[in-house]
């Protein structure tokens, strides 16, 4: 096991876990803007993997990495006002919507891959292109988080610098106001003439526009082709992760951060002689693992505020904090 | 004084052909206090909705400020200078009172961002401008509702109303709270708003509108000076007859503890503690009261012996079986029956018909099924009963809940848990929003369930109907209880006040309080 754990705390391992975490943080945060917005969107497997086609036929055909960058990106921005269309104009359950349109994001792109190349598996006859490489000038020459922060995908420092996107976006602008609003009342917002439908078709919308640079970077940067269902359950984990992290920036950061790690150990052990099934279970059982820690640290916290304050409160007369979160002193109880 | 709003011969007729205003007309004059008052079912929140463009009239026109309006939506009501306090508020409650203020109309910074500074400013502009205190930075669900309706008046003021309408908004104050509200919309006044209000509450009404307007049976009976009418008058006026008030004798008998609490504490989900410690018990043939001012923990305790949430440290007994764990059905078949606070959440299913609602508890059981059919001629049967015994004013049985109005809809939830004769009745604001009339029938069922040998545990936020029904009375403060009247004919509403505002408490109330 020894070289094991000696890759594990390489710098190597480091790097890969940010290279496996930027397909996690993008959907996540697309899903947590949705869920902040009352319209919980879990069709992000779908928009990445329409993402992650488009991107690599539009680039194969016109060698332009802008092109295919705006088509991954339109095509995601777009399923999500399908999405919209279905739910907030033809009153469809979501839930319904986002698993159609995951099963029509499958089905499709296999069928325009088969059409395209006359390959229903990838894409490895056509001339993908990729996004290109980032080496910070300073930054690489510092010993060991250079190595670990320098030289990633461009799509990769996006994915960080997203995140914080993510913060001004939800807390520093009046959209952001609007969405969490109509997340919480939808009444209440109506009531002062926002229009509830058009802010959830916006949170749709940025939704399929973060899931889209999700999937491009599975098939233009991580990998460089097309393979059906290359998503491979990342929506899915995404949203875990969002919800894990509370949908807010930084949980999600650190939920998606978490999971990157496991990925990446799960490719580590690869190496070493145990079946890759069991292997491959790995990230799919540290998420359910993580949800459940979760709920049972949520349980036990409660549990803790009850004893702390009753212990406060016949130990010493706590400060004269105003009801109802304090506790109040209890007199005469001495 | 000219009328700021002139409505004339308005018709509503809703979609299932109940005609709710029949040639209605009111003139509200500028800078005067308007109350309207009328029975359950009167027709009084129709009215409001056609002002205020949330619903459509067939006929009649309204005008505002001297000219003839149309509102397609409350967006244009509120363009025109229209505010609306609904009674179920519209706030979002994780968002700060300055965020809920200028939602829909932000200030921005830079072109693109939130002016946070801004905010908290034009918040504490509008409020000082009209002495109404709020703190622009905490969130809402920290505040108690009190504030919460305050920070909905300033939105109507924010977006310039020089017409308010607020329907029923003492409905869920304690007194102290509605003098403050008295002392804002005579304030308001005082600036030269104008007020338009609904309640059942006379005395209120009496109290602050220069003008009132009865509504019966679809129609506007009168509108007249205040002054000039005494609460005898006008409720004569709403119902045609008179109503009589009588003080209910205590029963003399108490049998053995029913329900029993001990040790209850909880911990809600934001981790906020609630409820502390609180042991108490009611015996067979005793209403307890529980009051205090609300947000205090009664919503949490009812909860709690209810079986629709879990206590984090505790234990509940109904005739000595301890009773957590158990789901709601289980609590209820071992006798037990609830009127919850929020009849809209926890008491009806609003798009189910009033006879589906009438079985909800009991749907699965004999006579009401067999073999798992459902029985509907006995269900009809049973529920056309309930609607006659309860004075439910619906259309027929087979009517959507949320097409009856707020008091009959209570009604629906009254009936429902008295007719499952409980050995213990949860009774959680069993009055709220229903008419003068209604209040006293249900004050006698409650009677007559207490005289039966029931166990009665009432929760509410108005102290007279504390004072009036109950046979011993727990105050609530912060979480725990805090003082004990044994005897309440010795107390009055203002003996009560220092107790629920925390300012006074009694000592050594363990054993006490199980009498
Ligand atoms: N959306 C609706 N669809 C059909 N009927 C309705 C609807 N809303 C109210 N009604 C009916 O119109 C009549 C008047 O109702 P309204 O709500 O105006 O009464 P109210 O005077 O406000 O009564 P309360 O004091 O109980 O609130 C009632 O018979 C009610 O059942
Ligand atoms: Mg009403």
């Amino acid at each position: 096991m020894s070289p094991l754990l000696d890759s594990i705390f390489s710098s190597d391992f480091g790097f890969a876990v940010l290279r496996v975490m930027t397909p996690l943080i993008f959907p996540a945060l697309g899903f947590a803007i949705t869920d902040l917005a009352g319209v919980v969107n879990i069709s992000l497997e779908g928009m990445m993997l329409m993402s992650a086609f488009f991107g690599v036929i539009v680039g194969a055909f016109t060698g332009s990495l802008l092109l295919a960058l705006l088509a991954g990106i339109l095509i995601g921005i777009a399923m999500g006002a399908a999405l919209g269309y279905f739910h907030l104009k033809l009153k469809t359950d979501i839930i319904l919507g986002a698993i159609a349109m995951n099963m029509f994001a499958s089905g499709f792109t296999i069928f325009l891959l088969y059409v395209l190349t006359g390959d229903k598996g990838s894409t490895s006859s056509l001339k993908s292109l990729v996004f290109p490489e980032v080496h910070i000038p300073l930054l690489r020459s510092i010993p060991v988080l250079g190595d670990i922060l320098s030289g990633h995908n461009v799509l990769t420092y996006a994915a960080l610098l997203s995140a914080i996107v993510f913060f001004f976006l939800i807390f520093k602008t009046p959209l952001g106001l609007r969405i969490r609003a109509v997340g919480q009342n939808p009444d209440a917002a109506r009531s002062v003439g926002i229009n509830v439908d058009r802010v959830q078709l916006y949170a749709l919308m940025l939704s399929g526009l973060f899931g889209a640079l999700g999937g491009l970077y599975l098939s233009m940067g991580y990998v460089s082709w097309f393979a059906r269902d290359m998503t491979a359950g990342r929506g899915w984990i995404a949203i875990a992760a969002a919800t894990l992290g509370g949908n807010m920036p930084l949980g999600t950061f650190l939920a998606a951060l978490l999971f990157g790690s496991v990925n990446a150990l799960a490719i580590y052990i690869a190496s070493v002689n145990i079946p890759s099934e069991l292997i491959q279970m790995i990230p799919y059982v540290a998420t359910v693992l993580a949800l459940a820690l979760y709920a049972i640290r949520v349980q036990k916290r409660r549990q803790k505020i009850k004893e702390e304050a009753l212990e406060e409160e016949y130990d010493s007369g706590p400060p004269d904090n105003p009801p109802p979160a304090a506790a109040k002193q209890r007199g005469g109880s001495s | 004084m000219a009328a700021i709003l002139e409505v004339k011969n308005i018709e509503k007729i809703y979609p299932d052909g109940v005609i709710a205003n029949k040639d209605v007309s009111v003139s509200v004059e500028e800078g005067t206090i308007h109350a309207i008052v009328g029975e359950n079912g009167a027709g009084k929140s129709t009215l409001m909705k056609v002002i205020f463009g949330i619903t459509r009239p067939q006929n009649g026109t309204i005008s505002f400020q001297g000219q003839e309006v149309n509102f397609k939506s409350p967006d244009d009501a509120i363009q025109q200078g229209i505010g609306m306090v609904h009674q179920h508020l519209m706030l979002a409650s994780d968002l700060t009172v300055a965020e809920n203020l200028v939602l829909g109309i932000e200030p921005k910074r830079r072109g693109i961002f939130l002016d946070d500074h801004e905010m908290i400013r034009l918040t504490r502009e509008v409020a000082q401008r009209f002495s109404l205190e709020v703190p622009p930075d905490k969130k809402i669900k920290d505040l108690p509702i009190g504030i919460r309706q305050r920070v909905e008046i300033l939105k109507a003021l924010y977006r310039k109303a020089e017409l308010l309408i607020l329907d029923e908004p003492t409905a869920v104050l304690t007194p102290q709270e509605t003098e403050v509200l008295f002392r804002t919309l005579k304030q308001l006044k005082a600036n030269g708003k104008t007020i338009l209000f609904i309640s059942h509450k006379l005395r209120e009404v009496k109290e602050i509108a220069d003008r009132v307007t009865v509504m019966r049976d679809s129609q506007v009976i009168t509108t007249e000076d205040a002054a000039k009418l005494s609460e005898e008058d006008i409720s004569h006026l709403m119902v045609g007859r008179d109503i009589r008030t009588e003080r209910i004798p205590q029963s003399e008998t108490t049998g053995e503890v029913v329900l029993e609490t001990k040790g209850l504490s909880f911990v809600n989900e934001d981790e906020i503690f609630v409820l502390k410690d609180v042991s108490f018990s009611v015996r067979a043939g005793e209403i307890l009261g529980l009051a205090g001012v609300e947000g205090n923990g009664q919503t949490e305790l009812v909860k709690l012996l209810t079986g629709l949430l879990q206590p984090t440290d505790g234990e509940i007994f109904v005739r000595s079986k301890a009773i957590s764990g158990l789901s709601p059905r289980k609590v209820r078949e071992i006798g037990l029956a609830h009127i919850p606070e929020d009849r809209m959440e926890n008491g009806v299913a609003d798009q189910a018909s009033v006879k589906e609602n009438l079985i909800v508890d009991r749907y699965y059981k004999a006579p009401y099924s067999r073999r798992s059919r459902l029985l509907w001629k006995t269900i009809t049967d049973h529920t056309l009963d309930l609607v006659k015994r309860f004075h439910i004013l619906t259309r027929n049985v087979d009517t959507p809940v949320n097409s009856l109005s707020g008091g009959n809809i209570q009604k629906v939830v009254v009936a429902r848990e008295l007719s499952a004769d409980p050995d213990v009745l949860i009774a959680s604001q069993p009055t709220r929003g229903v008419d003068v009339g209604s209040e006293e029938h249900i004050h006698s069922l409650l009677r007559q369930v207490r005289d039966e040998g029931k166990a009665v545990f009432m929760v509410s936020a108005d102290l007279d109907e504390v004072l009036k029904l109950s046979s011993r009375i727990l105050v609530i403060y912060n979480g725990e209880i805090v003082a004990h009247i044994p005897d309440p004919s010795m107390v009055s509403a203002e003996d009560l006040g220092p107790y629920m505002l925390g300012v006074k408490r009694q000592e050594d109330l363990g054993a006490e309080i199980h009498s």
